[in-house]
């Protein structure tokens, strides 16, 4: 069984109190589900929807809109390639070639130690220097083939 | 006590500190100290400063000293030399492209300008964390002057007069979305900041975000007040992290200083903003979408009218403004609506920001006034094409805009014009493309991104961008047949009509606009089976031309599939079954030498290797008798502009 700590069945206490309707916490607590459990699996929607009161297949449907919230599990770095317009005039594909074959996986996949999952997303705001990259919170700009087997070599070493 | 005589101006931006912002301040502090320089010489983290193609970068203040792109190492030579001893460091200051003396001053460097600073006049000037900062520049005066001197309805009247129209794409007019929301009776009323900022090659509202929190919160404040509102949202991205951060700062700060919550600076007027934010939809930047969002129902938009500044969240009157219309707002009120309408064209007022990306040497955020013409920021503020490529096109507006050809470099940019040409405004991503890129490609890319973000809700959106989508990867394949673009034209047009939200009204658009300009390229597809930029991987083919290959295995090395065959000193062999189209061989092989090249249509397609490995030394010798079976116009990399001629095969 999962659940919230103490501190934060507070806040979605809070979090319900604040608008005209139960729904419109939805979002914000799948955020605060995601950073705690890591994803949002089948049985946090559950959980989510018990804890708000609403039924678990409208958790469902709003949880799988969106890309942000991640179904399967993520490896302790979430590598995001940019494969949008700016990234792509410069070379994107190939970055993600590049990581594809040293991580050993897809897109989509995660690496059988936990440590990275490999996904492509929409433009990153970041146009200017692509190819670029987000692991976890941080962003890598102008990447080229040799930059990012580095710094993915420097990550495993972490 | 020591005067504080020097402020370095450090950018943090997301640009800047990906490139190293925070370990540059660490050093610099460091080096300061050593020199017990800690009271003369602060160090000002500020927000993007809009020349991120040079970051990590500062600029020395009072004198305005730019720097770029420094490095850890620069660092103590530069505080010895610039802050000890007073001598400006020359090496690390910006040379632009067609000059060879640095510019020092930031002034004088002529991607600056040009700019017109109304938005982003704070940008690298303030502390985007303190906002003490913010009032020193001017800041929160407006909302000052409009509590106790304005009613709500001049607050309004002096917003239409300003002629301010929407920055987030479809430029409707402020002070008309006001009125329309100031009329509704009904409460309460709410107003949401959208930064959303969905569109590919866009960045504004982020930076906007990064630079100047405040300059938004006090613009939703007036807009809160004008229409009645009290409580408002801030819609932003989850994929910004660091604009978030700040804006919660900012909205803190704000509170503590009485400048939201009740009351506020003594009135009767209470209004406090909230952050919500979005998670990887783009639709969810269309209005009625965004509202679904909030309140956490799946985010499909839904017909317009009503509109939501009569019906929108919880079925309460919602202003939704681009962030940058509402950081515009304050100027407005400070400067008057007169000065403001002076700005601009006849139908666009005042400034706007965009984002220079793409093929251009200078990338970066510009806020030029509208109407400026395409040329001068290309060319002087963009300081044209990398590598003295030929300027193709400019796609704004994003996926739901169009492209603007060379030929039309002349072309003033405002809402109309743009319009007119077949593209949009948008929020302001300008994409730029030069001789290289396949413009079937560029169409193919924007189709398979609204294709993907496509909420599925109506038909023609989610059908119709399926089926474009197949036939531009048919055209991209050399599979496309006569009466494609036709094809092309008449479902984009019917997309247009029968969609509800814009998304799919506009999504055809980059296929319109490409096929208007740059029909001969589709037909090139089709016909020929030729990508005459070289770019669709079906339609190429790389190349290891005997003439140059001097057999140094560099190549061969390189391929990650070994499709590459090869000796030392003997020419080597790309094996067609297996090469994957990667391009590493083309960009590995020494511009010197340039053996490597891609073929496209009938030489790709004619294409004979040699029968098997020959000594370079051999080939040279019977060349002469074979090499009618090898004439190709060789295509080189970039790198290589100065040696292509003296060896180019006729
Ligand atoms: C598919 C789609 C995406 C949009 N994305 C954004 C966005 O990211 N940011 C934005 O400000 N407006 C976006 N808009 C426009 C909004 O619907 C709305 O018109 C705008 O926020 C109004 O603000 P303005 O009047 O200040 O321009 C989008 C519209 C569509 C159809
Ligand atoms: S296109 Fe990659 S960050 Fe915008």
């Amino acid at each position: 069984m999962i659940q919230f700590s103490q501190n934060a069945i507070k806040r979605v206490e809070s979090l319900k109190k604040q608008y005209p309707t139960k729904d419109a916490c939805l979002l914000p607590v799948l955020h605060m589900a995601q950073k705690e459990f890591g994803y949002i699996s089948p049985e946090v929607m559950e959980y989510v929807a018990g804890l708000i009161g609403i039924s678990p297949a409208r958790v469902y449907g709003v949880a799988t809109f969106y890309t942000m919230y991640n179904k399967k599990t993520v490896g302790k770095y979430h590598v995001q390639v940019c494969t949008n317009i700016s990234c792509h005039l410069e070379g994107s594909a190939k970055i993600l070639d590049t990581l594809k074959s040293v991580l050993g996986i897809e897109e989509d996949q995660t690496t059988p130690d936990k440590m990275f999952t490999l996904s492509s997303v929409e433009c990153l705001g970041a146009c200017g220097f692509g190819p670029v990259v987000q692991i976890n919170d941080d962003y890598y700009e102008q990447c080229t083939e040799q930059k990012i087997k580095d710094i993915v070599s420097d990550l495993r070493k972490k | 006590m020591a005067v504080r005589r020097i402020d370095l101006m450090l950018c943090t931006g997301t640009g800047c500190v990906a490139g190293g912002a925070f370990r540059i301040k660490d050093t610099i502090e460091n080096e300061i100290t050593k020199y017990g320089l800690q009271n003369e010489v602060s160090v000002v983290i500020t927000g993007c400063n809009g020349s991120c193609g040079q970051g990590p970068l500062m600029v020395v203040q009072p004198d305005g000293i730019f720097y770029g792109w420094l490095k850890p190492e620069d660092i103590p030579f530069l505080v010895q030399e610039h802050f000890l001893k007073g001598r400006p460091v020359k090496r690390l200051m910006f040379v632009p492209l067609e000059r060879k003396e640095p510019v020092p001053l930031m002034s004088n460097i002529p991607f600056f300008q040009k700019q017109m600073l109304i938005v982003l006049r704070n940008k690298g000037i303030i502390d985007p964390e303190k906002i003490d900062e913010y009032i020193a520049r001017d800041g929160y005066t407006a909302i000052e002057k409009v509590l106790p001197l304005m009613k709500p309805d001049e607050v309004i009247e002096e917003i239409m007069r300003s002629g301010l129209r929407g920055r987030g794409g479809a430029g409707f007019p402020t002070g008309r979305k006001w009125k329309v929301c100031s009329d509704e009776r009904k409460f309460p009323k709410y107003i949401i900041g959208n930064c959303d900022e969905g569109d590919p090659g866009a960045y504004m509202d982020r930076s906007l975000f990064e630079s100047d929190p405040h300059s938004v919160i006090e613009g939703m404040t007036i807009a809160a007040y004008a229409i009645g509102a009290s409580r408002g949202y801030i819609y932003v991205r989850t994929e910004y992290p660091l604009a978030i951060r700040r804006m919660q700062i900012a909205l803190s700060q704000a509170r503590d200083y009485g400048l939201l919550g009740k009351k506020i600076l003594g009135s009767d007027f209470d209004f406090d903003v909230e952050i919500r934010e979005g998670s990887g939809a783009f639709v969810c930047g269309e209005e009625t979408s965004l509202i679904h969002s909030i309140e956490g129902k799946s985010p499909e938009p839904r017909q317009r009218p009503p509109f939501p500044a009569q019906i929108g969240i919880w079925g309460c009157p919602t202003v939704i403004n681009n962030v940058e219309t509402l950081a515009t707002v304050p100027v407005i009120i400070n400067r008057g609506a007169d000065w403001f309408s002076k700005i601009g064209t006849a139908t666009s007022k005042g400034t706007k920001i965009f984002s220079l990306v793409g093929k251009i040497n200078n990338t970066g955020l510009i806020e030029v006034p509208m109407g400026i013409a395409l040329r001068e920021i290309i060319y002087e503020i963009g300081g044209g094409i990398p590598k003295n490529k030929k300027f193709k096109a400019v796609q704004t507006g994003g996926p739901s805009g169009g492209c603007i050809p060379n030929n039309l470099i002349g072309l003033p940019i405002d809402y109309e014009s743009l319009t007119k040409s077949g593209s949009m405004m948008g929020s302001g991503g300008m994409i730029v493309m030069d001789e290289d890129t396949c413009m079937v490609d560029v169409a193919k890319f924007f189709i398979q991104f609204t294709n993907d973000e496509s909420c599925g809700k109506c038909t023609a959106c989610r059908d119709g961008s399926e089926a474009l989508l197949e036939v531009l990867t048919r055209i991209s394949e050399g599979e496309g047949k006569e009466g494609d673009v036709e094809f092309l034209e008449e479902l984009g047009l019917a997309i247009k009509d029968a969609s509800m939200c814009g998304l799919g009204t506009t999504l055809p658009n980059p296929i319109l606009s490409t096929v208007r300009y740059f029909k001969d390229e589709y037909e090139a597809h089709i016909r020929e089976k030729q990508c005459p930029a070289r770019v669709c991987k079906k339609l190429i083919k790389y190349y290891v031309d005997p003439d140059r290959c001097v057999g140094c295995l560099l190549c061969v090395k390189t391929c990650p599939v070994s499709a590459i065959k090869g000796e030392l000193k003997y020419i080597h062999i790309i094996d067609q079954s297996l090469c994957t189209k990667c391009g590493q061989c083309l960009e590995i092989c020494p511009p010197r030498i340039a053996a490597v090249t891609k073929l496209t249509g009938k030489e790709a397609r004619e294409l004979q290797s040699l029968p098997g490995p020959i000594p370079v030394a051999e080939w040279k010798k019977t060349k002469s008798a074979s090499k009618g079976d090898f004439r190709f116009t060789p295509y080189r990399e970039e790198t290589d502009r100065e040696h292509r001629g003296d060896n180019e095969v006729p």
